[in-house]
């Protein structure tokens, strides 16, 4: 593990990531800190036991990546602790309970045939040969905030394979639907193939793509992961550019170059994958507008999604690209690196840690007294909303696709925001 | 250990199951500070919420002559904090409420594990700020910064923390809680503020908030040597401008920020000089002209048109010593303090003495006030380069106090500094010192240790004196 020591020795234990972890925001402790679990990453490859608490504070951990933009001696926390997850999959044994949570959250949430299962009532879980019990028990205030947001079926509009470019073609650009986006927020995929389709891009929609891997890859699953990764690459082998406009797969597949790294057959086309991976607004952005903006007279929030601004460093292009529309005021979130508490899987197997960031969140959102909610990641938007809920709150949430979209195709702010 | 089992207990019932720590691979997380050349597992840690807590712990601890360390956030860069196998590491990472911002009178109450730019933003929307600002202000406790007495690039025109500080709540190494504050008598908390956490360990925290400047301009200027930034340095004070930072850095540790920050500094400069200016407007626009005149000499001279700017300047500066992480494996940051017009001859006897064990220094400083951070660049995988390194930082220090200057501007004296304590002090100097030290710790419980090279007095400590001081022999002083 040459490697994973190198990593280590980078971190000089300045301390300048301590107040941006969520966890260290909770709990004020050392070892849920990123300067304390890479000290604990440390004492395992110094050859100390990886102990059940060990293994504990490397699980609280969100994988937010806040203190890989905090850190100023360019520590990759991000994949430090991808191999210490790989490593505690393979070595810590889990009690049966947390291994069938796990199991059930991994049968289900990277396939969108057994997510849109779990959509119906709760008929359908028992069709999944599964012991699901605790996950449904978690996953209840999910699901019960999907269902507020997500759109009718009969509102489920099947995207062609091919979108073709309004006006003069600029690009031709593949476009990943994702797992959560296309089976619960499928109109931020029609939106995005819209406006991509009306800046002047031809929009190429693979059928056969599936998941990107990222949920798994984010949680130490890493045979799983790769497998899916492969089959990404092989779904966008002919296109020079991917679009993502989900913050957290886009982050996977742009590391897809490092998981493949010493992988003498797919490494080439794991770091060709990368390299042509671009979230939307970044994307948006290079490409500048072209397609008239009607005005949207609205005060937006705009919440930044860990796995855009932390793992991908997109921050500004949204924020220009909204701040763009006339009459459309960009609000600032207070604390805005602070993570929401979604984080992939993490509000499932950390109910409490997570509520209680997601009321955080919530209340700075609250507090800007914005008309609209904009997050550019699914995870986000669901745990958001469901901590708003909990607060008796709502706030209308949106991507940034989807106001783009109004924006160009000339809806007003009444009935955008009725839609939702 | 049997001792500290039976204190774990009493410790739980003070502060609950949950904030006591004693598994050893979480106690390992605390074996150091920012200072990472020691260390030391804590027996115990201990994480309270209240004064009370603070003081009940203490009393457990000295019941069963049991040594404590108090600990914020572990940014300190001596030492300080460098727990006690045999003891209880204090940690106030919990308390970070901030109880009052009374813009009215110019003061903010704040809980000891509050970081020092939090108190900042509670300020900022009263129009006010607090003014020390170590380059660690993002992640650093008030707690910290009145033990070390910290500063930053800032403290050229507003002072350290001590001139920031109005009252300390402190738990006395008896265990009672007691309000230091200025005013008439002995100025207490003037003792307490730099004690580096032997007097006490403090609680509560009232501060003077400064009003923010009308205006602020900011400048980078870019020279070929480093001599031609000393020169305009001297020629600024020398002008009776008195701006609000003069900070310089040489071309190391702008290769380092650049690499960690991009922060965009003049390409090919031997030394960059920040220069900022603050106050009402019509002032600083006239001083900030006559700076720029005594830049002349500079190839480049930028002034940042906007706060984004400004940051961006700042930026470079700020993640200077972390940043240099990305240009070496391992480093030592010193902190000496040098009358400032043998800054070029100082830094001819730096460069000499890296030269000469075969080592790299940066160098980073606050310029106005003397105050030097070289960074001695080392990597430790490499057989003798650790002492080789630690050989230059201790000769730098040397140099600092042939040259009529002090082994430490800000970082404080701790674990690291406590063998040049007699360099720079008598075996008297020491001795009187320790007399202030015993009279609020006559057990020698809180955070022994530091700041002295060896415990004397105080009757039980071993010490290299026997019988009477002679300042207690002669009258002039008592112990208590
Ligand atoms: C990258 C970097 C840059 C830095 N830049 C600067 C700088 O520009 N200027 C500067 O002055 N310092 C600087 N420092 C040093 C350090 O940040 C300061 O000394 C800071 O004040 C320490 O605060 P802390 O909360 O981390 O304290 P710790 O490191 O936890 O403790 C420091 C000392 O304070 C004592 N202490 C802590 N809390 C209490 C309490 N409640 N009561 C009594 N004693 C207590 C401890 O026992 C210890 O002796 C820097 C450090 C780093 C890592
Ligand atoms: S990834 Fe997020 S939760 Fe994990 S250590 Fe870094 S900042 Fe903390
Ligand atoms: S990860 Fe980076 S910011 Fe955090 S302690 Fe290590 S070097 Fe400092």
């Amino acid at each position: 593990m040459e490697e994973f020591r190198e990593l280590l020795d980078d971190c000089v234990h300045c301390g300048f990531c301590l107040p941006t972890c969520p966890t260290y925001v909770l709990w004020g402790e050392e070892m849920d800190s990123p300067r304390g679990r890479i000290h604990l990453m440390d004492q395992l490859e110094r050859g100390g036991p990886l102990t059940a608490s060990t293994v504990e504070h490397f699980d609280r951990c969100l994988g937010c990546m806040a203190c890989v933009t905090a850190c100023p001696s360019g520590v990759r926390y991000d994949r430090l602790i991808e191999m210490t997850r790989a490593r505690v999959e393979d070595d810590h044994p889990r009690s049966r309970g947390e291994r069938l949570l796990r199991e059930a959250i991994f049968a289900v949430f990277p396939y969108p045939r057994r997510l849109r299962a779990l959509r119906g009532p709760l008929r359908a879980y028992r069709r999944l040969n599964l012991d699901l019990a605790p996950l449904l028990e978690r996953l209840s205030p999910t699901l019960a905030a999907m269902e507020r947001l997500t759109p009718p079926p009969a509102r489920h509009v099947r995207l062609p394979e091919r979108v073709a470019a309004r006006g003069e073609r600029r690009a031709v650009v593949g476009m990943l639907t994702g797992c959560v986006q296309r089976e619960f927020f499928p109109g931020v995929n029609s939106a995005t193939a819209r406006v991509l389709a009306m800046e002047g891009c031809d929009v190429v929609i693979p059928k056969g793509q599936g998941c990107c891997g990222a949920l798994s890859l984010h949680t130490g699953r890493d045979e799983e992961a790769r497998a899916f990764a492969r089959a990404t690459i092989e779904a966008f082998a002919d296109v020079d550019v991917v679009v993502v406009n989900a913050a957290g797969c886009g982050s996977a597949m742009k590391d897809y170059g490092a998981v493949f790294a010493g992988d003498q057959e797919w490494a080439g086309r794991a770091a060709e994958l990368s390299a042509k991976t671009r979230d939307l607004a970044e994307f948006l952005a290079e490409l500048g507008p072209r397609a008239t903006r009607h005005p949207l007279e609205l005060a937006v929030a705009y919440h930044d999604a860990c796995h855009l601004a932390h793992a991908q460093g997109v921050r500004a292009q949204p924020r220009r690209l909204l701040g763009g529309i006339p009459g459309l005021e960009v609000r600032e979130v207070a604390d805005p690196e602070i993570c929401c508490g979604s984080a992939g899987v993490y509000n499932l197997l950390r109910p409490e840690a997570a509520g209680e960031l997601g009321e955080r969140k919530a209340r700075n959102v609250t507090a800007t007294g914005a008309d609209l909610l904009v997050a550019a990641n699914p995870g986000c938007t669901l745990q958001i909303t469901t901590a708003l809920h909990r607060r008796g709150e709502h706030i209308p949430v949106a991507h940034t696709a989807e106001v783009l979209d109004a924006s160009i195709r000339g809806i007003g702010k009444e009935s955008f925001i009725s839609r939702r | 250990m049997a001792r500290l089992d039976g204190l774990a207990g009493r410790l739980r019932e003070i502060v609950g199951a949950e904030s006591v720590i004693t598994d050893p691979a979480e106690l390992r997380t605390y074996d150091c500070d920012g200072l990472t050349y020691h260390r030391a597992t804590p027996g115990i840690v201990v994480l309270p919420d209240t004064a009370e807590q603070i003081a009940a712990i203490v009393r457990a601890c000295a019941a069963d002559g049991v040594p404590y360390v108090a600990r914020g956030s572990g940014t300190g860069l001596s030492g300080g904090a460098l727990p006690r196998t045999d003891g209880v590491l204090i940690v106030t990472s919990r308390m970070r409420r901030v109880l009052a911002v009374d813009a009215a009178n110019q003061r903010a109450i704040v809980e000891p594990g509050v970081i020092n730019l939090d108190v900042t933003r509670a300020a900022r929307p009263y129009g006010y700020y607090f003014a020390p600002d170590p380059s660690s202000q993002q992640v650093c406790s008030i707690g910290g910064n009145v033990a070390e007495n910290s500063g930053g690039a800032h403290c050229l025109k507003y002072g350290f923390t001590v001139n920031h500080v109005l009252a300390c709540e402190v738990v006395t190494p008896d265990g009672e809680i007691v309000e230091l504050a200025e005013g008439p008598g002995y100025d207490l908390l003037g003792a307490f503020v730099g004690s580096e956490g032997t007097l006490g360990i403090t609680t509560k925290v009232t501060v003077r908030l400064t009003r923010l400047p009308e205006t602020v301009q900011t400048l980078l200027a870019g020279f070929d040597t480093i001599e031609r930034a000393g020169e305009a340095v001297s020629a600024i004070i020398a002008a009776g401008v008195v701006p609000a930072a003069i900070e310089m850095m040489d071309a190391l540790s702008i290769e380092a920020a650049e690499a960690a920050v991009r922060c965009g500094y003049p390409p090919g400069a031997g030394a960059v000089l920040i220069v900022e200016l603050d106050g009402p407007a019509s002032e600083v626009d006239a001083q900030f002209a006559r700076v720029k005149e005594l830049c002349g000499e500079a190839f480049e001279i930028r002034v940042a048109a906007d706060d984004t700017e400004r940051g961006l300047i700042w930026r470079g500066r700020k993640s200077a010593f972390a940043a240099v992480g990305r240009i070496s494996p391992d480093y030592i940051v010193q902190d000496g303090v040098i009358p400032r017009t043998t800054l070029p001859e100082v830094l001819a006897r730096i460069d000499a003495l890296a030269r000469e064990h075969g080592v790299r220094v940066a160098n980073v400083f606050h310029a106005g006030d003397g105050n030097l951070h070289p960074l001695v660049l080392f990597d430790g995988a490499e057989p003798g380069a650790g002492e080789r390194a630690e050989e230059v930082s201790g000769r730098i220090i040397d140099l600092c106090i042939e040259h009529g200057g002090s082994i430490t501007g800000e970082h404080g004296v701790g674990i690291d500094k406590a063998k040049y304590m007699p360099r720079m002090f008598t075996d008297e100097d020491l001795d009187t010192m320790q007399m202030v030290r015993c009279a609020f710790d006559p057990a020698g419980l809180c955070n022994p240790g530091k700041v002295y090279p060896t415990p004397r007095l105080c009757g039980e400590v071993p010490g290299r004196r026997t019988g009477v001081h002679p300042l207690v022999e002669s009258g002039k002083a008592d112990l208590f």
